[in-house]
């Protein structure tokens, strides 16, 4: 759907370059919600920019379903760009017009006749369930009811792709999980690609299939958001994912000295577990099957998107052999194992 | 000494303007032809003045029609005629106006150059009313694929509304002292009752006349601009 190759991008602010993009490549699938995280500053808003070329980039190209949209020439351009959507975090809608009016301005900008326009705002004031405020200037409306009208407009030209630069930043977290809701059935229903950028790691695990995260201009990471949550590669991803999963070991667990009876030795490990795994005794039944001794020093179970995702710190106490064979045993049923303390 | 005065002073006043009718009629006459320069010269002011405002803006570097050259040269054009006093402007103009119009002096002759000396004035007011609508806005729009146009018309334009209203009572209020400057070199209206019968005649009460009617002219613009600024801005509220 999307493919950048090789985008860099740099700003002219008086005597000073800063480079917001650095070589940056990646590739987004049809059909996929996909995310870009970063902490501010990053270039993520420069980088969707760049999909419906807002911002021109310094090098590299950009194809958006198979056009070339970094070689259009501005009418070509246009055209292009009523078929990617976009929203925005502060909504950027007309306080000269109505919502109605708001939906139809870019049908306007299209040229779609009258009446075929107006039956197509009827059709998506529905699907953004806002038929009763027609007829309401944006001021009346609130956080969560003006990013509704915001994705109602961005939809209106039937777009393959949607845009989104931070979309719930602005709103309350209750409000963000029910605009969340709606990009997914919009994702669904209209098999809409969307290409969403947040600083927020708590979106990204709500709704996105696909994640890289954008650090000082620099692609480093990239991967399925199950992967990224469960093994982050990189200390920015790292930090994260800690942010709304604690993956920190209090320093004190980490250098408790463990009075050892003999050949028995404490393991300090992290298990992640994903999916339905996190459903099972495998913990107790490793304990029951092999002589180990564990203890649970902290845990916990979160979802990403809908699946059941989970970590462990256990302290596995036994000899050398036993606990190699339970981690190993560990192992073969799919859960990830980080070992954080030896002796 | 309520009631006294509370009868004596319209009784008065009637019996004044009874014996100085000519100056009621002097100024009904003056004051048509105050508000009618005024008001052709805002409207051809703005006929000008709000497509170079636009201009202004929309040629600024990294705006929807970025044109260093034009802006640069609009915009000096623009500074150069706001900073002649308009008494000197008016004369110098007095050629042009000859030409236009075939006379220097009268009502028709003043709408000349009130027009001309308003035009950088509004262009100035509209640039600085299409100034304060957020760029996220005119992105919204270029991301739907608007073009150039379709920008100007349907989101700058209309988002300044309310501000641009506003400058139409500054800029009206502003020709009505221009007009009477006018009046003073023969341009009719209130400025000459001023001048010829008032000052020259040493009649104090014709120049405090027009003085009280330019009062109310002004006032009156000013909250007709109110209004109307206030009437487009609240429907959107
Ligand atoms: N129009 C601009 N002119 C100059 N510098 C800019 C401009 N836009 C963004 N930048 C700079 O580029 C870097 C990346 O910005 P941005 O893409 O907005 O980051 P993010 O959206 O991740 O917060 C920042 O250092 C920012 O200051
Ligand atoms: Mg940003």
């Amino acid at each position: 759907m999307i493919e950048i190759r090789n985008l860099t991008k740099v700003y002219h602010a008086g005597e000073q370059d800063i480079l917001a993009l650095d070589d940056v490549s990646m590739a987004v699938e049809k059909g996929e919600i996909f995310g870009i995280i970063g902490l501010s500053g990053a270039g993520k808003s420069t980088l969707v920019r760049c999909v419906n070329m807002l911002e021109k980039p310094t090098r590299g190209s950009i194809i958006v379903d198979g056009q070339e949209i970094t070689a259009l020439d501005e009418k070509d351009l246009r055209t292009a760009r009523q078929k990617i959507g976009m929203i925005f975090q502060h909504f950027n809608l007309l306080s000269s017009r109505t919502v109605f009016d708001n939906i139809m301005f870019p049908l306007e900008i299209a040229g779609v006749p009258v009446d075929q326009a107006r039956k197509r705002v009827q059709s998506l004031l529905e699907v953004v369930g806002l038929t009763d405020k027609a007829e309401v200037y944006p001021s009346q409306l609130s956080g969560g009811q003006k990013q509704r009208v915001g994705i109602a407009r961005a939809l209106a030209n039937e777009p393959s792709l949607l845009l989104s630069d931070e979309a719930t930043s602005a709103l309350d977290p209750q409000t963000t999980r029910s605009i969340l809701r709606l990009l997914k059935e919009i994702n669904r229903n209209m098999n809409i690609t969307i290409l969403l950028i947040t600083h927020d790691m708590g979106v990204i695990k709500e709704i996105c299939d696909r994640v890289a995260v954008i650090d000082n201009a620099k692609l480093v990471e990239i991967g399925d958001v199950m992967d990224v949550f469960s093994s982050p590669q990189t200390p920015t991803s790292r930090s994260f994912v800690g942010a709304i999963f604690n993956r920190e070991i209090p320093e004190e667990l980490l250098h408790r000295s463990k009075a050892n009876n003999g050949q028995d030795i404490a393991r300090l490990v992290r298990v992640s577990f994903i999916g339905a795994s996190a459903g099972e005794p495998i913990i107790s039944s490793m304990v029951r099957q092999y002589d180990i001794q564990a203890n649970i020093l902290y845990g916990n179970i979160d979802r990403v998107k809908d699946t059941p995702f989970g970590n462990l710190a256990l302290e596995l106490i036994g000899s050398p052999a036993m606990i190699d064979s339970g981690l190993a045993y560990l192992n073969d049923r799919g859960l990830e194992i980080e070992v954080l303390r030896d002796e | 000494m309520n009631e006294v005065l509370g009868i004596a002073l319209p009784a008065w006043a009637l019996s004044f303007w009874q014996a100085n009718s000519w100056l009621a009629e002097a100024l009904a006459v003056a004051t048509w032809e105050t508000i009618y320069m005024v008001l052709i010269s805002t409207l051809g002011s703005y006929i000008f003045g709000l497509p170079i405002g636009i201009i202004l803006v929309a040629t600024e570097p990294g705006h929807i029609l970025e044109n260093k050259k034009v802006n640069q040269i609009l915009g000096s054009i623009v500074n150069v005629t706001r900073s002649i006093p308009f008494i000197i402007f008016l004369i110098l103009l007095i050629p042009f106006t000859r030409w236009v119009v075939g006379t220097y002096i009268g009502t028709i002759a003043s709408i000349v150059p009130l027009t001309l000396a308003a035009i950088p004035f509004v262009a100035r007011l509209v640039e600085s009313s299409l100034k304060e609508i957020q760029w996220g806005l005119i992105e919204a729009a270029l991301s739907m694929g608007a073009n150039a146009w379709q920008v100007i018309c349907k989101v700058l334009v209309p988002e300044a509304l309310p501000s641009i209203c506003l400058g139409v009572a500054i800029t009206a209020i502003n020709l009505v002292g221009y007009s009477a400057m006018a009046g003073i070199v023969g341009g009719g209206g209130l400025g000459t009752l001023a001048y010829y019968q008032g000052y020259q005649r040493y009649n104090s009460l014709v120049m405090w006349s027009t003085v009280v009617v330019l009062i109310i002219l002004v006032q009156g613009m000013q909250m007709l601009g109110d209004i109307l600024s206030a009437r487009v801005a609240k429907k959107r509220r």
